[in-house]
């Protein structure tokens, strides 16, 4: 581990890089966020009706009809074949998702995320331990156990307790007591696990992973050899065993990130003093040389680590 | 065999297995838990009205996706979504609470056409045909026209006036000499719009209330007929019974006809029986 892993955390590239491209993709995502959640509130606070309704649908200049497909899907499993506005605005947010990036929704649009981000920013700063870690594949449990719950209550059952649409929703028609679940996410990731709920348990999040298995959008490692192990693209990353096979990959290995996981929130690429990261499309095949490895002082085992 | 038995031949399968067990166990206690949680919160609050058009509840709890779209299309702010642990319908579906804002009965039914799913029945086309609900007068000892006063205000405000509320004539017992106009609402007309709750001039609680149909009407019993309602006999054609005719008969025990009794009568009882 380099010396540089005893700076604090995004340190050295602001150091070297400015304020505006050691945050920049974190700055534009709470845009994004910001942007997303302002579309809807026009409405209700201003009385400018561009999006009526709210993430689970929408309609927008009164023509262009949005569903979350995830709802949809809950919605016919539980026996309700939904009209064709439903349908087409599901077919359009799953193409877009399919096509882009299917977790883009959870760092780029998803209220959830900065209630998370803020539990993970304080869990870091108080250095907690990470508490409970349920395993990757528990989220794909989760996902198939709302489904199974639907079909057998009959119900949208994930409405029900869905913390993303009542924060959503709370925000444009009224919250009620739907702040305490958001708090409850909150002091969930904080105390009882590190980054728990959006990549371990949240099953929103496991479908959009799913829909965007083979999506265009993807951040590489191409300048994987300049890496000097300082580590804090580990320490952001809210899903950090993606970054090793890229990162760590061998010469032959692919530098892309390609698990469905990544949610392509761009802050390893924000960390990154030497510029390692960067977008791109899952086609690229820039050549990416592994890294050459002092064999006298070879590199310690952060897979385990992350 | 050795130490080795004891290690599993297929450790990556092994763990497999016990991950999956594990993941599946966890999704049973987790999911028995939400399935309770919706069957609990799934209950719909008598006061909760539905919007025009509303699948049966099972239905819509299954179409719904809460979306809010035909509560920013109702022009009168009627609709509201429910909030958690405030509202007691299900977080985020539709309702509205008739004393506080009643349907207005829009012509364009503009909450059924923003729906995008068809939890709201496109099949609605005019507001007459909804079934929010139905009125119930259900404070009759309240009630200023059940008093034998004249206020009407529910019949007059009713969209649906004479033919969802008619007033009927009654005697007024009370005074003995003054009649009192009961409000009696019909179910064939009402469309539980609660106009006439909203509008019941008592303070606090209406004495009309528009409740869910589930539970202001009872099932009609099959086996009664109403023979006013419906020409059908209990039988398909006339059946020819036995007449009883004058003189001796067959139930004239005293002085059978034509009737062999099975046991021999005292002597005397033949001329002087009961009915004699």
């Amino acid at each position: 581990m380099s010396d540089n892993a005893t700076l604090p955390v995004g340190a050295e590239a602001v150091r070297d890089k400015g304020y505006w491209l050691a945050y920049r993709f974190l700055i534009l995502r709470r845009l994004s966020q910001a942007f997303f959640l302002s579309l809807f509130l026009l409405g209700p606070w201003f009385g400018i009706w561009w999006v009526k309704g709210n993430l689970s649908g929408s309609l927008t200049f009164d023509i262009l009809p949005l569903t979350d497909p995830f709802i949809a899907l809950q919605g016919i499993v539980a026996g309700h074949w939904p009209e064709m506005t439903a349908l087409i605005g599901a077919l359009i947010v799953g193409a877009v998702y399919a096509l882009i990036g299917g977790r883009l929704y959870c760092s780029w649009v998803c209220p959830i995320n900065p209630v998370t981000d803020a539990a993970s920013w304080l869990h870091r700063k108080l250095d907690l331990p990470k508490g409970w870690q349920p395993k990757r594949g528990t989220k794909y449990f989760m996902l198939a156990m709302v489904l199974g719950v639907s079909v057998v209550t009959g119900t949208v059952a994930w409405e029900f307790v869905n913390p993303i649409s009542m924060l959503h929703r709370g925000l444009i028609f009224g919250a009620g007591f739907a702040w305490a679940l958001v708090i409850g996410v909150f002091l969930f990731d904080l105390v009882l696990a590190r980054r728990g709920w959006c990549g371990h348990l949240c099953p929103v999040g496991a479908f959009y992973g799913l829909l965007g298995n083979k999506s265009l959008l993807r951040v590489t490692a191409q300048k994987r050899a300049a890496c000097d192990d300082c580590m804090d693209c580990f320490a952001v990353c809210p899903e950090m065993q993606v970054i090793t096979p890229a990162l760590r990959g061998k010469e032959a290995d692919t530098p892309l990130i390609l698990s469905p996981d990544c949610t392509n929130c761009g802050r390893c690429i924000d960390v990154c003093a030497v510029d390692v990261f960067h977008f791109t499309h899952r086609f690229d095949e820039t050549p990416a040389p592994g890294r050459v490895r002092d064999r006298t002082n070879p590199a310690p085992k952060v897979g385990k680590a992350a | 065999m050795s130490a080795t038995s004891t290690q599993p031949k297929n450790p990556a399968r092994r763990r497999f297995l016990q991950d999956a067990a594990r993941g599946t166990a966890g999704c049973a206690v987790a999911g028995m838990t939400l399935a309770w949680f919706v069957q609990d919160a799934r209950a719909l609050p008598d006061r909760a009205i539905r919007p025009p058009g509303a699948l049966p509840e099972d239905d819509f709890l299954a179409a719904c996706i809460r979306c809010g779209l035909c509560v920013r299309d109702c022009p009168y702010d009627t609709l509201v979504l429910a909030e958690l642990g405030v509202d007691g319908a299900a977080t985020g579906t539709p309702f509205f609470t008739a004393r506080d804002v009643p349907c207005e009965m829009c012509e364009d039914i503009p909450c059924v056409a923003a729906c995008p799913t068809g939890a709201l029945d496109k099949e609605l086309t005019d507001i007459d045909d909804s079934r929010m609900g139905l009125a119930v007068l259900i404070d009759q000892e309240n009630c200023l026209n059940a008093l034998g006063l004249r206020c009407d205000v529910c019949y007059r405000v009713c969209p649906v006036i004479d033919e969802a509320i008619t007033l009927e004539r009654r005697h007024n017992e009370r005074s003995g000499h003054h009649a009192i106009f009961m409000p009696v609402v019909h179910s064939d007309h009402c469309t539980g719009c609660g106009k006439c709750e909203k509008s019941c001039v008592l303070p606090g609680e209406a004495a009309i209330k528009v409740l869910p149909i589930r539970v202001a009407q009872a099932d009609q019993a099959e086996h009664y007929k109403r023979s006013w309602e419906e020409n059908t006999p209990l039988v398909d054609e006339i059946i020819d019974l036995p007449d009883r005719l004058p003189g001796t008969g067959t139930d004239n025990l005293v002085a059978p006809g034509g009737f062999e009794p099975s046991f021999k009568l005292p002597k005397g009882a033949t001329t002087g029986g009961v009915g004699q």
